[in-house]
């Protein structure tokens, strides 16, 4: 009984692992249709997003058979409420690098323009925190998790500094404000990821010690 | 109404072999705790010396101090008939006296103490069958029926009623729905969440859902020691100890 029940969670922590190597994918493709301005990749995402979708749906399904016939207890079920949450956020990345890749179809249907934003490099670190996020996940490392919540505020101020910058280019040439929306646009998807990776990382922590630690606090159960 | 149970330094053997060590708890009035833990971790047996029942087993003995309200259990004044008046007990199967009718089956205990006003009587045997959650379904044949005639689920209803009916402040409830389907077991939990508006209800139980439906605190015992007692959203959602982890997430052993 308990053997096919951690068969069924083993079968859990696999999927999710699985989808969040299709998220990672699609925040990699999407950032290479930037670099190199090929649609192919932006198409390579666009396609890519049914089967971040069809993980989701699986990953509920299998969560809530798990739920209704094992009634799981105590650290099983903070694995499989962290595991639906995590699943939700990583649907809502696949979104966004869905997001990322139409600004950037829209991007190059026009002739280049420098703009004074890394988005590359911004990909980067957001794209660092989704794998140590799951990274955390997989070892079950609350340690690990709580360095992806210290990354959030980098990858915040990287948004801040693009949106100075672009506001201050559009004012100063409004022939590139088309450009740099969908570079302002980009960099708000690839800040709204690295939300979604701090939300994976407070679900780890509290699978892993049973804290919550969303909104800055520390809450364990009295 | 209920009151609270205190705990300290109770153990307990049968013959040699203790099967409680230095138990220390509180039980908190009007609220309903559960006793979870493997077969043999002593459950049984710590409910059963709250109301003396542990000694009258042949070389069971318990020592160490229980106070329930202001009544001291094992005090050397203690009256063990008063104190299991005090202190009523259901268990696992239900056992009615099969030949009496289900009115003598309530008012045996009120007989047994010596009770004899008929009018009081009649009253006591209403509101027992009514709290236990009976009375619509037996009222018109309390002289007919006996408790045999009916359902497994109703007569531990009426084993309900019976402890209820000698107006004790403590309910004990060792595994009352372990022998029931599904339909009554969810009546006897409804009627425990009830019943904690008037007793203090102890249940132990195999069950863990069934813990974490109906108690507001739960104690897991392991090898005749208290391991953890806290809320029972504590015990199952983040337990502090490791042990009661491996048990309620079935990793035991």
């Amino acid at each position: 009984m308990r053997s096919r029940f951690q068969q069924g969670l083993d079968e859990l922590k696999e999927k999710l692992l699985r989808m969040g190597g299709l998220a990672e994918q699609a925040i990699d493709r999407a950032t290479e249709a930037y670099r190199t301005r090929d649609s192919k990749y932006c198409q390579m995402v666009l396609t890519g997003e049914n089967a971040i979708n069809e993980a989701e749906r699986e990953i509920d399904e299998l969560s809530l058979d798990l739920l209704a016939m094992q009634q799981p207890m105590a650290v099983d079920l903070r694995f499989i409420l962290a595991v639906l949450k995590i699943n939700a956020n990583l649907e809502r990345v696949g979104d966004q690098a869905v997001n990322i890749a139409q600004r950037v179809l829209d991007l190059i249907s026009e002739p280049e323009v420098q703009l004074p934003v890394d988005v590359p490099r911004m990909a980067d670190s957001v794209s660092t925190m989704v794998q140590r996020a799951l990274e955390a996940f997989l070892d079950g490392k609350a340690e690990v998790a709580e360095a992806v919540l210290q990354m959030d505020g980098i990858v915040d101020r990287m948004k801040d500094e693009a949106f100075i910058v672009l506001v201050q280019k559009m004012h100063n040439e409004p022939t590139v404000t088309r450009a740099a929306l969908n570079v302002l646009l980009i960099s708000r998807n690839l800040e709204r990821i690295a939300d979604h990776a701090t939300n994976i990382a407070e679900d780890v922590i509290f699978w892993v010690r049973g804290a919550d630690v969303r909104h800055g606090g520390a809450h364990y159960r009295q | 109404m209920g009151v609270g149970i205190e705990v300290r330094g109770l153990n307990a053997w049968y013959g040699k072999n203790q099967s409680l060590n230095s138990i220390d708890m509180t039980v908190a009035a009007n609220h309903v705790t559960a006793v979870i833990g493997p077969s043999g971790c002593g459950k049984s047996t710590y409910v059963r010396c709250l109301n003396r029942m542990h000694e009258t087993i042949p070389e069971a003995r318990a020592e160490g101090s229980v106070k329930v309200g202001e009544m001291d259990v094992y005090g050397s004044g203690s009256d063990p008939v008063e104190v299991r008046r005090r202190i009523g007990m259901v268990f696992q199967k239900p056992n009615p006296f099969p030949t009496m009718s289900i009115y003598d089956n309530v008012a045996a205990g009120l007989k047994l103490n010596g009770f004899r006003n008929r009018k009081q009587m009649n009253e006591l045997v209403e509101r027992s069958l009514k709290l236990a959650a009976l009375w619509e379904e037996v009222k018109d044949n309390l002289h007919k029926k006996s408790g045999a005639s009916l359902s497994g689920g109703q007569q531990q209803r009426l084993c309900i009623a019976r402890a209820l009916a000698v107006e004790p402040e403590v309910l004990l409830m060792d595994e009352p729905a372990s022998a029931l389907d599904p339909i009554s077991t969810s009546k006897i939990e409804e009627l425990i969440f009830q019943l904690k508006q008037h007793y203090t209800v102890v249940i132990v139980t195999h069950n863990m859902q069934q813990a974490a439906r109906v108690a507001e605190f739960t104690a897991f015992f392991l090898m005749g020691s208290l391991i953890e007692y806290d809320k029972t959203e504590k015990i199952f959602t983040t337990p502090a100890d490791k042990r009661t982890e491996d048990y309620i997430t079935g990793r035991f052993g």
